[in-house]
């Protein structure tokens, strides 16, 4: 063994570009979704809530491979809604990689619903009263209030979803496959590689990126949420 | 001028509450759980009433009849918590600015200057709310409402957070709020010191219905003598003039015209009208003048009333001379002792130790 067999291969390199689209397309386009799923479970009461609740956590607790099949069903070429958005808007998910960013997306989601809803119930309403009072309009007290104080659980929740984007493998390899340059995330080259005599190495080097990569994300969201943080000053 | 009529039920808790006020500063006084700040929900529109109606400077913020409900935003009342209740990301420029900035185009707004120069809260704008200290924090949320250019301040328990000596200063606050800013206060406070130094007007709530409502020298001196085993809520409110400060003991001699009064402390300048507080428990009587006690403080009135009954305690009230009354709470044998009867003389011992210098008022 020498250290060139650590050296990434265009293919690798290719898969890493492709993981982090992925992961940075589903999050961001999630993470106002989440906020809302979030918001609603946090401060509304309605009819259904627990169903909508459970049904929002469905991804985590069913097997991936099930998740894929249904948005196979739904967004795939023929399917309805994957058809209907094709047609109407050019939109396809079908063995593209945004098909792979919206099954990272769906798997992320209630994770980041669960970590946005626990910082959301931690901002007192008395502090969202007292902005009311002072003439502020519902979005205003949203926006100037709510969000800023939840900023720390919207890093936190993104994070994960970022990193669940990051390994996410089953539903993925089930909705669009696992075509080289298209939607070969990560995990997929891994699990290829894995499947390739002496194919073991590279698969080893990709775990220690993708390692690397998880490690990045959650330093990064601490330091955010550091910086976030109203501190007392020391004074001298 | 504000107007309350409201009706509520929650589980086994009924409200059922009605007054007018006009004052200045107009107290909600009663035990916690008795509806207090139920009420100031009412108002603020944080709860909404079964029935009723609420009007506030000619404004009809609730009217369940004509099925009006004007939302906390639209009511144009500043809250001020018991913490304040400042935004924690934003420092106290923004705070202030927030207020401002959602202020009704057409309302009279006060220049944020002006504001922050009364409230002498200039040098903290761009501290953030968790450098500040209490009082700090108090002054900057009363800035902040009253930049949003409310009809009314409510003020739940604005004190309670603080120590006695910082009490004293946030009731300046209250005050300085009252005078200068000329926006009528709702108070919620069960302290009767706070009432009597602040409020012109006193609703009395207990168990969500009200007992009393009118001056709290009034309510405070009729506060249930004929039940003296009650004696600790009672007192009575004096007006004198200060008259000079013994530096050498430290002492500030206060003229009444039934007696000097004697207080701790530099509580006022000379010649300045001061209202002092004198519990019931307090102040003890003698038919005599006192020739050697430690007690300095000896005034001069006439018995009106002693209510006894079957109990160990009495209660009785005097007429000072210059026309102040004066509860004094003793023993019912002290009073079948000294024979204390309607139209007796007697003089009034009133321990200065007792006087809280911390809580006099000016004017």
């Amino acid at each position: 063994m020498n250290w060139s067999d650590f050296a990434l291969t265009p293919e690798q390199i290719s898969a890493i570009e492709l993981s982090l689209r992925v992961g940075l397309a589903a999050t961001f386009c999630s993470l106002p979704f989440a906020v809302l799923v979030a918001y609603a479970l946090a401060r509304w009461n309605f009819p259904g809530k627990m169903l909508f609740d459970a049904f929002v956590h469905l991804p985590l607790v069913l097997p991936p491979v099930v998740t894929g099949l249904v948005l196979l069903l739904t967004f795939g070429r023929k399917a309805p809604v994957g058809a209907f958005l094709a047609d109407h808007f050019g939109i396809v998910f079908a063995f593209r990689w945004t098909g792979a960013a919206l099954a990272s997306a769906v798997m992320g989601f209630p994770l980041m619903v669960r970590a946005i809803r626990l910082s959301l119930e931690a901002v007192d309403p008395r502090l969202e009263r007292a902005a009311s009072s002072l003439g502020a309009p519902p979005p205003a007290v949203f926006l100037l209030v709510t969000l800023p104080l939840a900023a720390p659980g919207l890093i936190a929740g993104a994070v994960l979803g970022f990193a669940k984007a990051l390994g996410e493998f089953g539903a993925t390899i089930t909705f669009v496959s696992n075509i080289p340059g298209e939607t070969r995330t990560i995990p997929a080259a891994i699990y290829t590689l894995t499947q390739t005599p002496g194919g073991d190495m590279g698969a080893l080097s990709l775990s220690v990126i993708a390692a690397g990569l998880a490690i990045g994300a959650l330093v990064a969201s601490e330091l955010l949420a550091r910086r976030m943080r109203p501190r007392r000053k020391v004074s001298s | 001028m504000i107007e309350v009529d409201v009706a509520l039920s929650r589980g086994d808790f009924d409200l059922n509450v009605s007054f007018a006020s006009s004052a200045g500063v107009t107290a909600l006084f009663g035990p916690s759980g008795s509806g207090k700040s139920t009420l100031i929900d009412l108002i603020a529109g944080l709860a909404r009433a079964d029935r009723g109606r609420i009007v506030v400077g000619g404004r009809v913020l609730a009217d369940s009849e004509k099925g009006i409900f004007l939302s906390t935003r639209k009511r144009r009342v500043g809250l001020v918590f018991q913490d304040a209740m400042l935004f924690p990301h934003l420092n106290v420029r923004q705070n202030l600015r927030f207020g401002a900035f959602f202020a009704p185009r057409g309302a009279r707004r006060l220049p944020m200057s002006e504001v922050v120069d009364k409230l002498g809260i200039g040098a903290l704008m761009d501290r953030r709310p968790i450098d500040l200290s209490g009082g700090e924090r108090q002054r900057v949320g009363v800035a902040r409402a009253l930049l949003a250019a409310p009809d009314i301040l409510l003020m739940d328990e604005p004190f309670a957070s603080l120590d006695v000596a910082r009490r004293r200063k946030a009731m300046g606050l209250v005050e300085m709020t009252r005078d200068l800013f000329g926006i009528p206060i709702v108070l919620v406070s069960h302290q009767i010191e706070e009432v009597m130094r602040l409020a012109g007007q006193v609703v009395m709530i207990e168990r969500g219905k009200i007992k009393e409502v009118g001056a709290p020298e009034a309510i405070f001196a009729s506060a249930r003598p004929e039940n003296p085993s009650e004696r600790f809520g009672v007192g009575s409110s004096l007006t004198c003039t200060a008259s000079d400060f013994d530096a050498r003991y430290g002492l500030t001699r206060l003229h009444h015209p039934s007696g000097e009064i004697f207080a701790a402390g530099s509580v006022a300048t000379p010649g300045a009208a001061t209202r002092i507080y004198v519990k019931a428990v307090d102040v003890a009587l003698a038919r005599k003048p006192p020739l050697e006690t430690s007690i300095r403080t000896v005034l001069r009135g006439k018995i009106i009333r002693v209510a006894g009954g079957e109990g160990p305690l009495a209660l009785a009230l005097l007429e000072l001379a210059g026309g102040e009354q004066l509860y004094a709470s003793l023993t019912r044998m002290a009073a079948d002792e000294l024979q204390l009867a309607p139209g007796v003389e007697a003089f009034a011992l009133v321990k200065a130790v007792a006087l809280d210098e911390r809580e006099m008022a000016a004017g």
